[in-house]
């Protein structure tokens, strides 16, 4: 089939997946199990317990000492545009993982068969599947293609990795990052905060004191990556804040495509998600980053959902090294999350392309920072920014050139949607350029699903959600396209879904 | 196939009555055209037949195969068989012209429980009509309507006409900014349609479009208000005299 056939194909799944679903927020639902806590609230004595929880080394147990030290001195920042009430960091859990976790199973055989079910319930099968399950439509790609490796993270702790042998076999680690701190301290010593230091900022600081898990990624030098690595991040117990950490190095010459999910059931009450992804990329190594974030995102009220302060950064360290972060945004009440590339390397590219919805009370202020050092680098910003009912999504992104950066350049396209007219589209670039030979460029455009063209698809039979959605995944489409294959789609349902209601 | 009854149509917003009982009725098969001056409320009938928004009924009925239609959904009429060939047609960037008419005429068969057509059938389909309309290929991997040409627009709206195969088709000033070739393309693909279980009405401004899609009913619209019905003479007497003198006659 031609490329035409393709896309014709998935855009049709998106409508017919819009059909099938039928409404509303679809992974609300709640795995009843029983956890263990840690108390409530925060101090040394919690970060210490975290610590001892996942059997750490005294030099990590004081590396998150240090930074909850430091924490504690900080304020909480205010310039984003989002609105929420004050947090009480003292009334979450920082750490609740399933009881059936206390020993860790050794395999995925041994892991309590109520969390794969739930795995298998939001569509990610633990076993070593060659389809990323749920998704429909991929019978026509390539078998190698299709194989997925998945690390689970069940609130605060990570309940099994797939894959592992034989990515071993590679030479790739792929593990949750308590594993790594333990099998592979020289990696994690040499790289953890390397990339978001400490002190980073308020959110960072505090992640780094009470991160209980994420995923660990090491791919060696010239290695291709043999398969797709995924991490499925679930909340599920109330009141408890999920806190984890990626780290991948991506060494000389090699490549990785990384995606990350997110879901959380249904509450009234917030939650927070402080998440740390560091990304390490060497000479001539190409790392792909795609999120599609679908944290619980409030009712249509605006009540509950989950707050969602995320720092991620890609370092590329070596010369001709390439990062692109693909994210798309539907879920959490509010969103703080700017993905960044810092371009060391000479001839070293950084993109990021970015689709963010903001339906009913949803705040959304994300965007990216591209900061030029090494000569002759690239970066490319495409921003698909869409508001519907009450929300707030705002574009905030910063280009910088170094005085060293010389002969850089930097695209920018920022694009805002208004469905509706009680909404609202803001876009804040930031640009600094301290050489001469450097080129900038910003496009931005706004606009509005307009009644003309919604009465065109429906006089020729499409009904009006459909339409919308039709419309929406067009002005995204850019993005779409950047996303690998079993995403794009999984995230045309969606943008469809998150956007059920926002007409008539 | 169509039937109005003493349609009184009011604009929402301004209370202001732009069609003032209109009655007409057109049989499987035939081809009627209306015509009037501008702000006769040609293209209004258009749009309340195909239940755009922003429109208030006050009076009357709509018949389509002996079905009322006023208070269906435009997605519904569509399904139902009518088919609007816009005067303006809308762009909608980044969908494919492609996965546009596939979605659109998947909808529809899915409304009348048909089976959806398989993306291989569809494209066969796709392409053979548009051979027969002489559309470029290229035309239909490039977003709907965008960066089209007048008459690629025109043309694309009759290449929709094809595929949907409607009951009922209403060309709404179709020959508006088409130069002769592209008109007499366009025309050539609605003369292909026609059928016996098929009519269509032809709004038009001027009456060369009707040299090229011969109507057997003319119908003269003044002021909310059909004024004067005839066969083809009656478009050529308009084209000769202009609306003056047949408004004289009725005032």
């Amino acid at each position: 089939m031609t490329s035409l056939d393709v896309k014709d194909g998935v855009d049709q799944e998106t409508v017919e997946a819009v059909r099938s679903v039928g409404g509303h927020y679809k992974y609300g639902w709640e795995t009843e199990i029983e956890m263990d806590y840690a108390p409530k609230g925060l101090d040394s004595d919690i970060v210490r317990l975290i610590s001892a929880k996942n059997n750490e080394p005294e030099w990590m147990t004081n590396w998150r000492l240090d930074a909850f030290s430091r924490w504690e001195k900080l304020e909480e920042p205010n310039w984003a545009m989002v609105d929420y009430p004050k947090i009480d960091y003292q009334d979450i859990y920082y750490y609740a993982s399933p009881k059936s976790m206390a020993e860790k199973p050794k395999s995925l055989d041994d892991v309590d068969p109520k969390l794969l079910e739930t795995y298998k319930k939001l569509g990610i099968p633990l076993k070593e599947q060659l389809i990323l399950a749920g998704v429909e439509g991929a019978e026509d790609v390539n078998l190698d293609e299709r194989k997925v490796a998945v690390d689970a993270v069940f609130d605060s702790v990570s309940i099994g990795t797939t894959f592992k042998d034989e990515l071993r076999k590679a030479g790739v680690i792929f593990c949750s990052i308590s594993e790594a701190i333990t099998e592979h301290p020289e990696l994690v010593k040499k790289y953890l905060g390397s990339v978001v230091p400490v002190t980073d900022n308020y959110f960072a600081t505090l992640n780094s004191a009470v991160f209980s898990d994420g995923s660990f990624v090491y791919i060696p030098e010239g290695v291709r990556c043999p398969m797709e690595l995924s991490t499925y991040f679930r909340i599920n117990a109330e009141n408890t804040g999920q806190f984890e950490r990626t780290l991948i190095i991506a060494e000389k010459g090699s490549y990785v495509s990384y995606l990350e999910g997110c879901t959380a059931p249904k509450r009234d009450t917030n939650q927070l998600h402080a998440a740390i992804v560091e990304l390490v990329i060497l000479e001539d190594a190409e790392v792909k980053y795609s999120t599609v974030q679908n944290w619980y995102p409030g009712d249509e009220n605006g009540l509950g959902g989950i707050y969602n302060f995320v720092t991620k950064r890609a370092d590329c360290r070596g010369d001709r090294s390439k990062v692109m972060w693909t994210q798309v945004e539907t879920g959490s009440a509010v969103t703080w999350k700017y993905p960044s590339c810092i371009l060391r390397g000479n001839e070293s590219q950084g993109e990021f392309y970015s689709i963010a919805i903001a339906n009913n009370f949803q705040q959304a202020d994300t965007g990216t920072k591209m900061i030029h050092l090494g000569k002759n680098t690239k970066s490319r910003i495409v921003s698909k920014g869409i508001s519907a009912g009450n929300a707030q999504n705002t574009y905030r992104g910063l280009v910088s050139m170094h005085p060293k950066a010389t002969s850089s350049r930097n695209y920018t396209q920022c694009d805002s949607l208004l469905i509706g007219n009680k909404c609202g589209a803001h876009t804040v670039p930031y640009i600094e350029v301290k050489n001469n030979s450097s080129r900038v460029e910003h496009e931005a455009t706004t606009s509005k699903v307009d009644d003309d063209q919604l009465f065109y698809c429906r006089q020729r039979g499409v009904n009006e959600e459909d339409a919308v959605a039709l419309v929406v995944n067009g002005f995204c489409k850019e993005v779409l396209q950047a996303l690998p294959m079993e995403f794009a789609m999984e995230a045309q349902q969606l943008v469809a879904i998150s956007l059920e209601g926002s007409v008539g | 196939m169509l039937k109005i009854k003493n349609l009184k149509v009011e604009l929402e917003e301004e209370n202001k009555e732009i069609l003032k009982g209109i009655n007409l009725e057109i049989e499987s098969g035939s081809v009627h055209a209306i015509m009037g001056p501008n702000g006769s409320g040609k293209s209004t009938l258009s749009y309340v037949l195909s239940g755009k928004k922003g429109y208030k009924v006050t009076n009357g009925e709509v018949e389509l195969a002996g079905e009322p239609i006023l208070e269906l959904e435009p997605e519904e009429r569509a399904a139902s068989g009518l088919f609007l060939a816009f005067q303006y047609p809308v762009e909608i960037p980044g969908v494919g012209n492609m996965t546009f008419l596939r979605t659109a005429m998947n909808s529809q068969r899915k409304f009348r429980g048909e089976t959806e057509l398989s993306a291989a059938d569809f494209l066969k389909l796709v392409r053979e009509k548009a051979k027969e309309l002489k559309i470029d290929s290229e035309m239909l991997k490039r977003p709907v309507n965008v960066g089209f040409s007048g008459g690629e627009k025109k043309r694309n709206e009759i290449l929709q006409m094809a595929l949907l195969e409607p009951k009922m088709c209403v060309l709404d000033e179709t020959d508006s900014g088409l130069d002769v070739d592209a008109m007499k393309l366009v025309a050539d693909g609605v003369n292909a349609l026609r059928d016996k279980g098929r009519a269509f009405l032809v709004i038009t401004h001027y009456q060369r479009l009707l040299d090229h899609i011969k109507p057997d009913f003319v119908h003269i619209m003044a002021d909310g208000r059909i004024i004067k019905s005839g066969g083809p003479e009656l478009a050529l007497q308009v084209e000769n005299n202009g609306y003056s003198d047949l408004l004289a006659e009725v005032q």
